[in-house]
């Protein structure tokens, strides 16, 4: 399913890197740790985090992820829309919590991988 | 390290640089890219760059992260002026970490640093003192492919 769709589906707000909605979402993951992300994600999940700053930036595109959803109605740093603008990666925000924003996409049929 | 490499390129990591950090490791994967190496070494390298420059930026003091791609492997020297690490063996497991309280809130400070390097590496070396900070040697072994593009 590509990123554009499930922005549209759970009504979630394009913070940053429009240009990377095209993307195909190939699973989910939920984390607010850095390392573990690094570690364990893949490319072409989508990254569902508490996190704001510019760092997270550079995770998803070191990891090649489809783009990054920010949860409950937190706002994303300018430093990260900057860096994510340049890099074309998705930022999106929500006001729903992760154990919901993550429920919804699996219901989408968004699994881990 | 015998033979010369075909490319060499050191980033300079600037200490307590929240807002650069990454960077390093970014430009090290796309110089990778455009050489022409398979993803899958491409996305090894990304992980251990990564940790290690973030380890400079937060616990070395600052330092500098040395790229040499050669025929057969992509070696990373990773070089802090900080104060050591006391028990490297305590150090490799999940779950150490000396984060302070700041960084955790930043969701680093997880204890997976030097695992995820060890894990990412096919041999890594790690040589540190209190006088001279450390030093890591990581070596990722591969061929250049060119044919592969995901």
């Amino acid at each position: 399913m590509k990123l554009s769709d499930i922005a549209a589906e759970l009504g979630l707000k394009v913070e940053a890197g429009a240009q990377g909605l095209d993307a195909e979402v190939t699973g989910g993951y939920v984390s607010d740790l850095l390392s573990d992300v690094i570690g364990n994600c893949t490319a072409g999940q989508l990254w569902i985090t508490l996190q704001v700053h510019d760092n997270i930036v550079a995770v998803a595109t070191l990891k090649e992820l489809a783009g990054i959803v920010i949860i409950n109605g937190k706002q994303v740093s300018a430093n990260a829309v900057e860096k994510a603008e340049a890099e074309g990666i998705p930022i999106l925000s929500t006001q729903l919590p992760a154990y919901e924003t993550a429920g919804r996409l699996y219901q989408l049929g968004i699994g881990a991988d | 390290m015998p033979g010369k490499a075909l490319f060499q390129k050191t980033f300079t990591i600037k200490k307590d640089d929240f807002a650069n950090a990454g960077e390093a490791s970014v430009q090290i994967k796309n110089i990778l890219k455009d050489v022409g190496f398979d993803s899958s070494v491409i996305r090894r390298v990304a992980v251990a760059s990564y940790e290690a420059e973030m380890n400079v930026v937060m616990y070395g003091g600052g330092g500098n992260v040395r790229l040499a791609v050669n025929p057969d492997n992509v070696m990373l020297v990773v070089e802090d002026k900080g104060p050591g690490i006391p028990d490297v063996d305590q150090a490799m497991q999940e779950g150490f970490s000396t984060a302070t309280d700041e960084m955790r809130e930043m969701g680093f400070g997880a204890g997976m640093g030097l695992p995820n390097i060890k894990r990412n590496s096919d041999d890594l070396k790690i040589i540190t003192s209190p006088d001279s900070g450390t030093r890591l040697e990581i070596c990722i072994r591969s061929s250049v492919s060119g044919t592969e593009e995901n």
